[in-house]
């Protein structure tokens, strides 16, 4: 079955793996985080070699449709954050599952 | 922003921390989303976004360039949703 791991899922690796205490080691994966959103926000890209990039694109307004209503309304011009994975971690990915899948 | 400039702001915020275990903590971090995908779990980053795998069927795709029939297996993708908070952060107007 899928599981959902979460903030303390993370804390408790870093845990394990730095030594740190339970409570600093939660206060970490917040602080990683959120200088990741810092960034973001502030327009940059995110580059963490071997994992992935978060990149912000701005899209510019367009129409858009209510699908229940089909009346037609326009979309603000919006930044967006995406995420594109390191060619190393979609071949992980890749692999585990057709490991699992044969 | 690359990794070593995220680890470097994260070693300045916890001067008591050697940028040793900053890099540590980082990758442990990264690690732990990235096997977690592995595995096929999701990893749900609340006011950040989460990440699951997404399954493509096998399908035929064409040559763009000669139009030949070629078949796709069927793959397993990362994704990443951003989340709610994030979202809005990106669009504040400040």
């Amino acid at each position: 079955m899928t599981k959902t791991l979460t903030r303390a899922d993370l804390s408790e690796a870093v845990y394990q793996r730095v030594g740190l205490s339970r409570s600093e080691s939660s206060g970490l994966v917040e602080t990683v985080i959120e200088e990741i959103c810092r960034a973001a926000v502030d327009g940059q890209n995110v580059k963490l070699s071997s994992f992935g990039t978060f990149a912000v694109r701005s899209k510019n307004e367009r129409v858009g449709r209510n699908p229940k209503t089909g009346e037609e309304v326009p979309i603000t011009p919006r930044r967006v954050m995406v995420f594109k994975p390191s060619n190393i971690m979609k071949k992980l990915v890749l692999d585990e599952h057709r490991k699992r899948s044969a | 922003m690359i990794k070593s400039e995220l680890v470097q702001i994260v070693a300045e915020q916890n001067p008591h921390l050697f940028q040793r275990d900053v890099e540590n903590i980082v990758n442990a971090i990264l690690e732990e989303i990235s096997n977690a995908l592995a595995q096929g779990n999701r990893v749900e980053l609340r006011g950040f976004g989460a990440f699951s795998v997404k399954h493509r069927a096998a399908r035929t795709g064409r040559n763009p360039r000669t139009g030949e029939r070629v078949d796709v297996e069927e793959k397993w993708v990362p994704f990443f949703k951003t989340g709610k908070d994030l979202r809005e952060r990106l669009n504040a107007e400040v």
